[in-house]
């Protein structure tokens, strides 16, 4: 399968998905002009990825900010994610951050996704 | 020329620290954003304060950028606003103002309403159920950015209606950020 990698830049975030290297991680700050645009190529992958997925998927996120259109799309990420087997989520927050670590726990009440919750 | 003066002094008067006046795209957001920051690095503010305010200011920008309508008639811009952060002692305010059809002020008044109308939890159950329900707009807005300044701000949103002509009004709201850390 294709990796998909992006270069985090001011307003959107670092994507990578490596199925063959077990890699799944979405870093840094996401305010796209159009995230439902931006994101879409990543709920492509993961449609393609869900056919034929690791026995196990542990999907990464270790966001700084992002917007509320992008938290719609995390949304849709994470609903892909449910469907995948023997998948779960590791949240990273930064250690003072109760939003970004509050953020994630609305999330994980969600969808029916495990979450692990580390802070760097 | 006095009116730099006049309009220096006003901004001193009232603490304002960044105003940005014209048409409003992606771009304007991450250089107003990127000055925002750098201020706030400057004098080393609170990382807590720093995340709530760059929050709302996304929020905010964003809103102007997909909804305010251009209603200067010598102006082909797509759009024209106004933008301000003030701070004081004990907080960051941040302000926009900017012209949107009148046919949507009671929608927007109803929505502004309830957000004002709940608490913490109130808040966060109606961002659930938004993000949950909702789908994106047309213009890709998540229906969710007053709920977001509320709650990250943790204060009310003021704002006013102020009516232009026939078809437009403009829309004026302020968020105030507090940046006593004390306190949740």
């Amino acid at each position: 399968m294709n990796v998909l990698s992006l270069e985090g830049t001011e307003d959107t975030p670092r994507i990578i998905l490596d199925k063959a290297n077990n890699i799944f991680e979405i870093s840094g700050r996401s305010l796209p002009e159009d995230s439902a645009e931006f994101f879409q190529p990543v709920l492509d992958w993961l449609d393609e990825y869900q056919k034929q997925a690791n026995p196990e998927t542990n999907f990464v996120f270790k966001l700084e900010y992002f917007n509320t259109a992008s938290s719609k799309l995390i949304l849709d990420i994470l609903s892909k994610l449910e469907d995948i087997k023997g998948c779960s989520v590791t949240w990273y927050f930064h250690e003072d951050d109760e939003d970004m670590e509050e953020a994630g726990e609305e999330f994980s009440e969600l969808v029916d996704v495990p979450f692990t919750f580390k802070t760097y | 020329m006095k009116y730099i003066y006049d309009l220096h002094r006003t901004m001193q008067r009232n603490h304002i620290i960044l105003v940005y006046e014209g048409e409003f795209n992606q771009d304007i957001t991450k250089s107003v954003l990127a000055m925002a920051e750098r201020n706030m690095d400057a004098y080393g503010e609170d990382n807590n304060v720093k995340r709530k305010v760059f929050n709302v200011m996304v929020e905010c920008l964003q809103n102007i950028c997909k909804h305010a309508e251009n209603y200067d008639k010598n102006s082909n811009a797509k759009n024209n606003a106004v933008f301000m952060i003030g701070k004081q002692d004990m907080e960051y305010f941040i302000t926009s103002g900017n012209a949107i059809p009148n046919s949507a002020v009671p929608e927007m008044r109803k929505r502004l309403d309830r957000v004002n109308s709940l608490d913490k939890e109130g808040l966060k159950a109606l961002y659930k159920d938004i993000i949950k329900n909702g789908s994106l707009s047309d213009k890709g807005g998540a229906g969710l950015g007053f709920v977001d300044m509320a709650r990250k701000s943790g204060n009310k949103l003021y704002y006013d209606f102020e009516p232009i002509n026939q078809e437009l009004s403009f829309f004026s709201l302020k968020t105030v950020i507090s940046r006593d850390t004390s306190k949740d």
